[in-house]
């Protein structure tokens, strides 16, 4: 055996605090060690070269570089050795920057524990076996899930590029919150003119299979190759014979007041499109409250419709499609501003928030786009708009929820365009950070908005209209406004079932409920898990052009994917020795993934390697040791813990 | 010179090995004794495994994993939850002492916490006597009890 072992300096990162000459010289005392040098940056292109080298005119059969973490450059150096003809799995690495000189001050102490790290390496190396990377189609269809805006760039990106997609949304119509939006920050373009040809292309694309009024309910599988189960509700509505007419929602006598896409100022019927510009265009039967699914009696809709499309037979259906990769774009929930009491929401009239505001302003809106007090008639004399309710406040959100000082400003221009109003905005910070965001402020400014800096303490009732007591950080002193209409600027907060979603795709969160990206700055679209994306508002607070941006980037990794073809996965799996098998299948109760069968004829587990992900669990758990992780078989872990204990008790000796 | 303990960590590659890794990003400092050994899940740690480590002459072992509900393999640390009390007991049985092993969750985002668990365990070790001695006099009292080990 012949083992090379390189000391990275890492500039002075590492050599800074560990004598990497001294490590370098003494491992190459360790037993089959060959070859042991020291070098500035391993990583480096020369660096690399140095083992390549050294693995052909040495010929080496072992290797093990002390630098970094093998989270940063493990694929790097195992590379260099496939390069050099060396399987890839005959390499180890030791950590003796993030787990040595980054943090411990001493120079000696640091060393010592470099070399512990290098002959643990050393020694576990000499029990590792070359392992078969094993390749595996990748099925090229697509499942995104969430039908907002990041969801319909990421299937336009895919289906355009001429791939499958399945697009699943809970709600009858695709379009999300952005559908709900009067206009846009800063530019003021109306949000339904730019989403809804967007929409259309969706909802006619070739390569989309849409899939509305539906949801995700189970997800098995591993990158390139998931299956998914998908339940399809009920509609009530034949998709094939409806034409999207829209006579059975006029007639309809059954009026409901909209909860959702009016978040609760404007109403709908029974057989109901949340909006006329929805995609796709046909109705649902909202079977809560139809009347003939209460009362059993009406099908006025089935009179009236002259294609014969309506079903209340209708049943929901269980679908199971099979994809390569998914895209989580579930969006984000409003604050819920009851929770604030001393605001009144909920309890005083004429306090809206901030989606609601939006819908009120919003030409296709309950009022046609009038701003109007509860009695659908008064215009406010005096609107005041509340930042930050339910943001950067311990009690709630510790967080800025990143798009409420902009969208305040949005909403105090349009009132101030549509009404005569004396608008007052109550801020913490005004955080304008974007492109001609605050340029946007200026403008807002001088067109008379009255900033005061405070958030208010209290909203009530006074003289018929709403006191809000705060105070005016700038003046230092207190300050009651009246205002006749109050817009509370909600915070944005992660869907209620959003830890749900995120266990059933195997997503972590962070401690928010906003789901964790594989990397904050360098991977800010990819999971933990291999194949699954997520985009939008589901990761944390953004705004349009920003969720768009991210809607594109996790397209484009998925493309990535798929035009590879094929896909490397995991060689380190596990494999039963079906000599010492006694079929106790207690691994099989153990394993997360049900990778593992019982063989009945034989009466021996075995482990199905294209489900395996390398876990161990069963190893650990095998009473007669015949599990055996590959590349972390108990004779490697041990050799690697005598290894670091072993110049551990040198440290001892010596002292 | 003092006696400091010798400390093998089991880090789960997902979760706390990351933190780790945090830990020496953000230049936190913990003492030396520690040597991390990289395991995919926590769920790998078979209690034979920990023996072993005391009896190759470990003075404590580190079982770090994630945080239940976030194992990168959907449930793998629900079996290390599972085994690792059981292990404890029978440890504090046999005569080791429970403070030599520690059993936690932390997270790729708690550099900090891991720098203190570190700080903390090798604290409490340095108040024990080398798990060796503790095993003679062990040994003494009650004679051929620990021949297993």
């Amino acid at each position: 055996m012949k083992i090379g072992v390189y000391i990275c300096h890492c500039g002075s990162n590492i050599a800074g605090t560990v004598d990497c000459e001294g490590v370098a010289r003494w491992a190459g005392t360790l037993p089959d060690v060959t070859v042991a040098r020291d070098y500035q940056f391993m990583c480096s292109t020369p660096g690399q070269a140095l083992i390549e080298d050294d693995i052909r005119e040495l010929g080496l059969d072992r290797v093990v570089v002390a630098s970094c973490s093998p989270q940063m450059h493990e694929a790097t150096f195992r590379n260099a050795c496939a390069r050099a003809g060396l399987n890839p799995y005959l390499f180890e690495m030791a950590n003796i920057r993030e787990h040595c000189s980054w943090v411990h001050d001493d120079r000696d102490e640091a060393t010592a524990k470099a070399k512990a790290l290098v002959e643990a390496a050393v020694l576990r190396v000499r029990h590792h076996q070359p392992l078969s990377i094993r390749k595996v189609p990748i099925n090229p269809a697509t499942l995104i899930v969430g039908g907002g805006i990041a969801g319909i760039q990421a299937t336009l990106e895919i289906a355009n590029s001429g791939f499958p997609v399945y697009l699943v949304e809970r709600e009858p119509s695709i379009g999300g919150h952005m559908a709900q939006l009067d206009k846009t920050f800063p530019t003021l373009d109306c949000s339904a003119c730019i989403l809804t040809p967007r929409m259309f292309e969706v909802g006619s694309h070739p390569n989309v299979t849409l899939l509305t009024y539906s949801e995700v309910e189970e997800v098995s599988g591993y990158v390139g190759n998931f299956t998914v189960r998908i339940r399809k509700r009920a509609r009530s509505v034949d998709e094939e014979k409806c034409t999207g007419c829209g006579t059975c929602e006029e007639k309809c006598p059954r009026r409901v007041v909209d909860e959702v896409f009016e978040v609760g100022l404007g109403k709908r019927k029974a057989i109901y499109r949340p909006f006329p510009q929805a995609v796709p265009q046909y109705p649902v039967i909202d079977r809560e409250h139809c009347l003939f699914f209460t009362k059993g009696r009406c099908k006025l809709c089935e009179e009236v419709c002259p294609t014969g499309a309506i079903d209340f037979s209708q049943e929901d259906q269980i679908l199971e499609i099979r994809v390569g990769n998914v895209i989580v774009a579930t969006g984000y929930d409003l604050f819920d501003c009851r929770r604030i009491s001393q605001y009144g929401y909920g309890r005083y009239p004429n306090i809206f928030t901030s989606l609601e505001f939006e819908r009120m302003s919003n030409a296709a809106g309950p009022t046609g786009g009038r701003i109007v007090l509860q009695d659908g008639e008064t215009e406010p004399e005096s609107i005041a708009v509340i930042h930050c309710v339910g943001s950067r406040d311990e009690n709630y959100h510790p967080y800025c929820s990143k798009i409420c000082c902009m969208y305040s400003l949005k909403l105090s221009h349009l009132a101030h365009e549509k009404t005569h109003a004396r608008i007052y905005e109550f801020y913490i910070d005004m955080r304008t950070g974007g492109k001609d965001y605050e340029e946007f402020y200026k403008r807002v400014q001088r067109e008379g908005v009255v900033f005061i800096n405070g958030r208010p303490a209290e909203i009530v009732p006074e003289e018929g209209r709403l006191a809000i007591y705060a105070e005016d950080r700038a003046l230092g002193r207190r300050v009651r406004v009246l205002a006749d209409l109050v817009v509370l600027s909600a915070a944005i907060e992660p869907r209620h079932d959003a830890r749900e979603v995120a266990r059933l795709f195997n997503i972590s969160c962070n401690k928010d409920g906003w789901f964790k990206e594989k990397h904050p700055k360098l991977d800010p679209v990819a999971t933990m898990t291999d194949g699954v994306f997520i985009a939008g508002c589901a990761q944390g607070p953004r705004d349009i052009p920003d969720t768009v941006a991210q809607g594109a980037a996790a397209a484009a990794r998925v493309l990535s994917i798929i035009e590879r073809g094929e896909l490397e996965v995991e060689a380190a799996t596990a494999i039963v020795n079906a000599a010492t098998c006694v079929g106790c299948q207690q691994c099989i109760q153990t394993c997360p993934y049900s990778a593992i069968e019982f063989l009945e004829d034989r009466g021996v587990a075995h482990v199905i390697e294209a489900l395996c992900k390398g876990c161990g669990t069963c190893a650990a758990a095998c009473p007669s040791k015949s599990i055996t992780l590959c590349h972390f078989t108990d004779r490697q872990l041990i050799a690697e813990m005598v290894g670091a204990m072993s110049a551990m008790w040198e440290e001892v000796v010596a002292a | 010179m003092a006696y400091e303990p010798k400390i093998i960590g089991f880090l789960c590659n997902w979760c706390s090995y990351a933190g780790a890794d945090l830990a020496g990003m953000s230049r936190l400092k913990y003492p030396p004794n520690l040597k991390i050994i990289r395991v995919p899940c926590s769920g790998r740690i078979s209690p034979e495994l920990v023996i072993r480590t005391f009896r190759e002459g470990a003075d404590g072992v580190m079982v770090l994993g994630c945080h239940i509900g976030d194992c990168h393999y959907s449930t793998g640390n629900h079996r290390t939850a599972r085994r690792m009390p059981v292990l404890k007991a029978l440890l504090e049985f046999t005569g080791i002492e429970p403070e030599r092993f520690l059993v936690k969750w932390i997270s790729a985002s708690e550099g900090e916490l891991f720098a203190e668990t570190v700080r903390e365990f090798t604290e409490g070790l340095r108040a024990l006597p080398p798990l060796q001695k503790t095993m003679q006099s062990a040994c003494e009292a009650w004679p051929g009890a620990f021949s297993a080990l």
